[in-house]
């Protein structure tokens, strides 16, 4: 039997399980919604704005381990997508995004609603394709889902004109996929494994930096594991938080810009360095130039080859899938005779211990004011830590990221490669359908939230009970601290006038709003919030405006100098 | 340091602005791009010219084998290779200029393939610093025009890029 181009794009959805399709409407992708329509195995989820599509199918990807999926129109539904898709691409998010397109014999003439969508992507997906030909589409389909899935996963958009969807052939889905040009290494160098392996054990003051690829491999198993066999502290990336579990004794806290002391002074002064599934980011060991400045081996764990001596030259260049390069180094690590030296390692973890002393988390509470890492550390409290956090970008990104702490991996959903701000409310909606009757909390800035504050309704018309955690502090607040040490305190357009009402903002859109303005009852606001299970609830916590995030490594400084909050 | 890259990749729409456009978003050097269709139709052969630290040339290397399309990548400037490139230059050749070139081109190992009155068209294929050589052999004045297709190169004997 033959199909049309709309219905084998749905039948694909189907085979590969879709469960949701969040995306918006337009002339271009008009045969494929009347599909969806004919249906119910893939529901829609109908949004305010494409670029919340694409954030919502990534914060269902994230929260899970399947590929998100995005449906949006041709032209500005495109372009309003675009920045979801390089969000995604920076963190190697798994999803496909199908976009419309005019039809094949307008392509090229300025035509209504047309861009070049597969041009515009192209830096900013992991691949892209125009679909030309009505007998590729299948296959296409097919190959999207598994280049996004597989290997450094990430973003794959489809790009369908408008009368291949309404074009007809024989609908056959391929049960595999070969593309001649593309095989990713997942097991490590047997050879190599051993050679990590030799270097753990011999390693006088190791330590393991793990980042998101962790997360992205589902290896936290092997990752605790593996930590306790060399006996080192851990480390974090942002994107790694929740990797290992950060109550045990071992774990050190986020690393980088605004990790702590401890992580960063161990990341400088180790000898071994075994860095898994973490890209060696800016944000992270700062000026390359003074990281490389003390000796020590590194062994690197990345399915991406191209991650691996891109930033920092490392020894053991470990190609491989994060979860099987650890089974294999455990089971090295385990039938060794050799030991690690307990010796050393004492005086180390003294060292460690001493770091960690310097205590650089902590804050100066306030009963007159809400300093936003006491809402934090009270929102810990009240989800006993077993919620689902989106975050925004900013300063309440770094409170939430140090305060809240992650125990499980893909509780922490935040964009940490392209930080765009916009991105909290909008992945929560995709956490909350993912994990219907779990807590999800979307902790954000009142900068942020209006970027995407139109999902608010997208939130009342599918019941998603979010708990929006605004942290106002009535100032673009990283912009203003950035403009506070490096500018002269000239706050060059970083404060926010004109705020909204955010409660009645709220109830406009059907929710619960809450305005809370005394330390004293932030955690009876946060306990009722979350009481209300089955409604949305916005928080408005006015903040402390002057606060500042410590610990703080100025960009192009070294990790160990840097700036604590007792310092000033 | 000078590097000369092959590669072969699958004959798609937008392939190449795949490679151009990965050397111009990561801000890697390219001196010159040449790509055909190989004896096999589905594969594209491209050559490409591109100069940077080992760091960078690694990095080039990598990013290019990420690409999808591409099926694989040899840096030629790791071994054994040969490279050519072809050029056509247009001269005046008029009076006495006329035995000149004539010789000149002979002397290259160049073909004088299209000829007019006043005119000379020379194909003369070579490393590029032949075509260079030649160019600066020749009287300036009487270049019309010249166009250049960029260096191809292949590996020596036993070195071979193929799937
Ligand atoms: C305001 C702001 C402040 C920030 N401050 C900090 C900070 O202080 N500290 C910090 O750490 N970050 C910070 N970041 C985030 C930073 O920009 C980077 O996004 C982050 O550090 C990158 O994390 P990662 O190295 O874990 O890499 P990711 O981007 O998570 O990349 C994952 C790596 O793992 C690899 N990988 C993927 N899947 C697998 C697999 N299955 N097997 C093996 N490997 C795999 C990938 O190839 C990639 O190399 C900040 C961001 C913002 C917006
Ligand atoms: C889309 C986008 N535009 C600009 C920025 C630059 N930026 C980073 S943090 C920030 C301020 C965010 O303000 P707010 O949401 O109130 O958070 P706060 O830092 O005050 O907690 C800005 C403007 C960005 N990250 N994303
Ligand atoms: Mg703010």
């Amino acid at each position: 039997m033959e199909l049309t181009g709309a219905e084998i794009t749905i039948r694909c959805l189907q085979e590969e399980g879709v469960e949701y399709v969040f995306g918006y409407p337009g002339g271009a992708v008009l045969f494929i919604y009347d599909e969806l329509f004919k249906q119910e195995a893939v529901k829609h989820v109908l949004v305010r704005h494409e670029q919340a599509a694409v954030h919502a199918a990534d914060g269902y990807a994230r929260s899970t381990e399947k590929v998100g999926v995005a449906l949006v129109t041709s032209g500005p539904g495109v372009t309003n997508a675009v920045t979801g898709i390089a969000t995604a691409y920076m963190d190697s998010i798994p999803m496909v995004v199908i976009s419309g397109q005019v039809s094949t014999s307008f392509i090229g003439e300025d035509a209504f609603q047309e861009v070049d969508a597969v041009g515009i992507t192209r830096p900013c997906v992991k691949h892209n394709f125009l679909v030309k030909d009505i007998k590729d589409l299948a296959a296409t389909l097919k190959k999207a889902f598994y280049l996004a899935k597989s290997g450094r996963p990430g973003p794959v958009l489809v790009d369908i004109p408008k009368d291949i969807s309404s074009m007809k052939t024989a609908f056959e889905y391929p049960s595999t996929v070969n593309i001649r040009s593309y095989h990713p290494q997942v097991a490590g160098d047997a050879n190599l494994v051993k050679q990590a392996a030799q270097m753990l054990l011999e390693a006088k003051r190791p330590m393991v930096y793990a980042g998101g690829g962790v997360i992205l491999s589902d290896a936290a198993k092997q990752l605790a594991e593996l930590v306790r066999l060399v006996d080192a502290p851990c480390t974090n990336t942002l994107m790694g938080l929740g990797g290992y579990p950060a109550s045990d004794k071992q774990f050190v806290g986020m690393l980088g810009m605004h990790g702590t002391y401890e992580a960063n002074m161990g990341m400088q002064n180790c000898d071994v360095l075994l860095a898994v599934g973490a890209r060696f980011d800016d944000r992270v060991i700062g000026n390359v130039a003074h990281f490389n400045s003390v000796p020590r081996r590194i062994v690197h764990i990345d399915i991406d080859p191209a991650s691996i001596s891109k930033r920092v030259k490392v020894d053991v260049p470990l190609v491989g899938d994060v979860g099987n390069v650890l089974t294999d180094l455990i089971k090295v690590l385990k039938s060794s005779k050799q030991k690690p030296d307990a010796a050393a390692h004492k005086d180390w973890w003294k060292q460690i211990d001493e770091w960690r002393g310097a205590n650089s988390l902590s804050y100066k509470n306030s009963s007159e004011i809400i300093k936003p890492q006491f809402v934090i550390e009270t929102l810990h409290k009240i989800t006993r830590g077993d919620a689902y956090i989106t975050s925004d970008v900013g300063q309440h990104q770094m409170w939430a990221a140090q305060y809240y702490k992650f125990d499980k991996p893909r509780r922490w959903i935040n964009s940490g490669g392209l930080g765009t701000m916009g991105f909290g409310l909008p992945a929560a909606m995709g956490v909350q359908l993912a994990h219907p009757g779990e807590t999800v909390a979307c902790v954000t800035g009142e900068g942020s939230i209006q970027m995407n504050i139109q999902e608010l309704s997208t939130c009342k018309q599918f019941n998603l009970p979010i708990k929006v955690i605004a942290l106002n502090n009535r100032y673009l607040g990283m912009v203003r601290q950035w403009q506070e040490f490096f500018h002269g305190n000239r706050y060059s357009q970083s404060y926010m006038d004109a705020l909204p009402d955010f409660v009645k903002l709220a109830e406009a859109y059907g929710h619960v709003g809450i305005l809370v303005e005394k330390p004293s009852d932030v955690e009876g606001a946060l306990q009722e919030a979350f009481a209300r299970k089955d409604e949305l609830v916005f928080l408005d916590f006015r903040t402390d405006s002057t606060e500042n995030v410590y610990p703080m490594v100025p960009g192009g400084k070294g990790l160990s100098e840097v700036i604590l909050a007792e310092d000033l | 340091m000078r590097h000369i890259i092959s590669l072969l990749m699958a004959n798609e729409a937008g392939a190449l602005s795949r490679v151009s456009g990965l050397f111009s978003a990561r801000g890697y050097n390219i001196e010159s791009l040449t790509v055909a269709p190989t004896e096999d139709a589905t594969l594209s052969r491209m050559t490409i010219v591109t100069s940077g630290s080992d760091e960078v040339i690694e990095q080039i290397n990598k990013q290019l084998n990420k690409l999808v399309d591409v099926v694989s990548v040899m840096d030629l400037s790791d071994g054994d290779h040969i490279e050519r490139e072809l050029m056509l230059v247009k001269v005046r050749a008029e009076g006495a200029d006329r035995e000149e070139l004539k010789r000149m081109s002979d002397i290259f190992r160049g073909n004088v393939i299209d000829v007019s009155d006043k005119t000379y068209t020379i194909e003369l294929t070579g490393a590029g610093s032949k075509l260079d050589s030649f160019l600066q052999a020749i009287d300036r004045r009487l270049i019309l025009e010249t166009v250049r297709t960029g260096a191809s190169g292949i590996g020596r004997g036993e070195r071979i890029l193929k799937i």
